[in-house]
């Protein structure tokens, strides 16, 4: 049977040539970079080689790099560590309603601790104002984080702008760029921002690992207590190989970024052309434009995620879902909601997120094996006859 | 691990008893979409002994294996047997459910319980 991952928003694959760099470390480089031996030193070169690289791909200075143990701890780091370092200026924080849950259940972290948090709303694409942004700004506030894409519809956020707002105000901004950073150009200098989160399994890269882009000056507060690694804002030894492993991807990620985007588009705008025509009542969620380049999300009227999820995959097809029922807390995708879509129609999110393996083929297929699942679950749904006899009742 | 059993898989895959009874004696509709999942049950009556059963479900995987295989425990039951099938037996008869899915999904039995209720109704019982 024919098997095509469209999963990429929970991890990508790791690039041979990623894996082959990192093989040394897991093997005869074992050493602890902190050592000052030959072993040391080999694997201390390793780490700034990597560290060279994966400030380049953001537009950044290597020391402004903290590697963290993945993209959620780079958000907890922010939150919580640029939030207390600034609780004597003001305990007031702003992110946005479509955050993920590191950077929204971190925030409710910090209400425990007795900060207050404003919730900005995003419009139907799930765009933030920036307007908004600007109103949301007060004395006491400290600290603004609002994503660069969300990679569940793939809305990418006018950053910049925003982060013009926040300067004006001096509060410091970050963003959590998981979605963007060795996807689409990111340069933290044209975004305007103090603070970016990024991680490697986004980039055909390791797990494990993930990065805190911090400008220079900008304090925090570590909440790992222990040595002296990563400047001393991220104690405990360093993920060698993992980190190695993102040196490589974002090296392979700045060189290749353009031809990965063009072909991603490419299959995702087929995608997205084509799927409307096979299916009635398939909504696009997301920005129609200002969307990342491997993102096609939908939600499917009359019918479940799960239901269809668990389908494709018995046709070896990979994909994911924003419904309540694929979710282990069983609560539709907060960002849906946000977005405004009723939670019914929420329940029939379906998530394509393609990567660099995925060819024009595997969208035929997508097309192809997708229309007969809906139908058949359409026939077994209770709210597509009502919706049948509500339209033959109004003819 | 797959999350589902064997059986949940194969009644998810192959539901029995799928569809609508123009003419049913009891009509029972349990849960809602908003909290994702939705179950519609259809019975026809003879003799006291539920002669078909049929459903519709809105709902993930667990949500129609879990009508699929109450249609099958309940199809030429009596009215009182009928009642006697419980959400436990549901999840037994399926080899377990996943625990977050025992709740919301097993919404079968309450369905199947809610179109004997509208049968009785009908009764003037």
């Amino acid at each position: 049977m024919k098997r095509v991952y469209l999963d990429n928003v929970a991890t990508t694959s790791i690039l041979p040539e990623v894996l082959e760099e990192m093989l040394p470390y897991l093997k005869d480089a074992y050493g602890n970079p902190q050592s000052l031996h030959e072993w040391g030193d080999a694997a201390r070169e390793a780490l700034d080689d990597a560290r060279s690289k994966v400030a380049a791909l953001i537009g950044a200075q290597p020391e402004e790099i903290i590697f963290t143990g993945s993209g959620t701890e780079a958000n907890n780091l922010a939150i919580k560590g640029l939030a207390q370092a600034r609780e004597s200026q003001g305990k007031h924080i702003v992110i946005s309603a479509i955050e993920h849950y590191s950077v929204l259940h971190t925030a409710k972290t910090l209400e425990k601790w007795g900060f207050e948090v404003t919730h900005l709303p995003v419009d139907k694409y799930g765009l933030v104002d920036p307007k908004e942004a600007a109103k949301s700004i007060r004395d006491d506030t400290v600290l603004v984080s609002i994503m660069h894409a969300n990679s569940e519809v793939g809305t990418i956020q006018p950053i910049t702008e925003i982060a013009n707002v926040v300067k004006r105000n001096g509060a410091v901004f970050h963003t959590d760029a998981v979605a963007t950073a060795g996807t689409i150009p990111v340069d933290v200098n044209e975004l305007g921002v103090d603070a970016l989160s990024f991680a490697p399994n986004q980039f055909y890269g390791p797990k494990g690992v993930g990065a805190l882009w911090l400008k220079k000056g900008v304090r925090v507060i570590p909440f790992l207590d222990g040595g002296v690694q990563e400047g001393g804002r991220r104690a405990g030894t360093e993920n060698v190989p993992a980190i190695v492993g993102m040196g490589k991807a974002a090296e392979l990620a700045t060189e290749e970024m353009e031809s990965r985007m063009v072909h991603l588009s490419a299959i995702r705008d087929k995608l997205i052309g084509e799927l409307p025509s096979r299916i009635e009542h398939a909504i696009l969620t997301g920005h129609p434009t200002q969307r990342l380049p491997g993102n096609a999300s939908f939600c499917i009227e009359f019918i479940e995620g799960e239901s269809m999820l668990m389908l494709l995959s018995q046709q070896g097809i990979a994909v994911s879902s924003g419904s309540a029922c694929t979710s282990r807390a069983l609560k539709a995708s907060h960002v849906l909601t946000a977005m405004g879509l009723p939670p019914e129609i929420a329940q029939g999110s379906l998530l394509f997120s393609l990567g660099l393996e995925n060819t024009e083929d595997d969208i035929d297929y997508v097309l192809a094996e997708l229309p007969p699942i809906v139908d058949r679950l359409r026939q077994m749904s209770p709210l597509y006859s009502k919706f049948l006899k509500g339209q033959q009742g109004g003819s | 691990m797959p999350i589902y059993s064997d059986t949940v898989m194969d009644h998810f895959t192959n539901p029995r008893n799928v569809g609508e009874i123009e003419d049913a004696d009891g009509i029972g509709e349990e849960g809602n979409p908003v909290c994702g999942d939705m179950m519609t049950f259809y019975i026809k009556v003879d003799n006291n002994h539920l002669s078909d059963v049929k459903f519709k479900t809105f709902g993930c995987g667990a949500a129609i294996a879990v009508s699929s295989i109450v249609s099958e425990m309940a199809m030429g039951k009596t009215i009182e047997e009928a009642r006697k099938i419980t959400p436990a037996l549901v999840a037994k008869e399926l080899e377990g459910l996943p625990k977050n899915k025992f709740h919301c999904s097993n919404l079968g039995a309450q369905a199947l319980n809610k179109a004997i209720d509208d049968y009785l109704k009908k009764q003037g019982k």
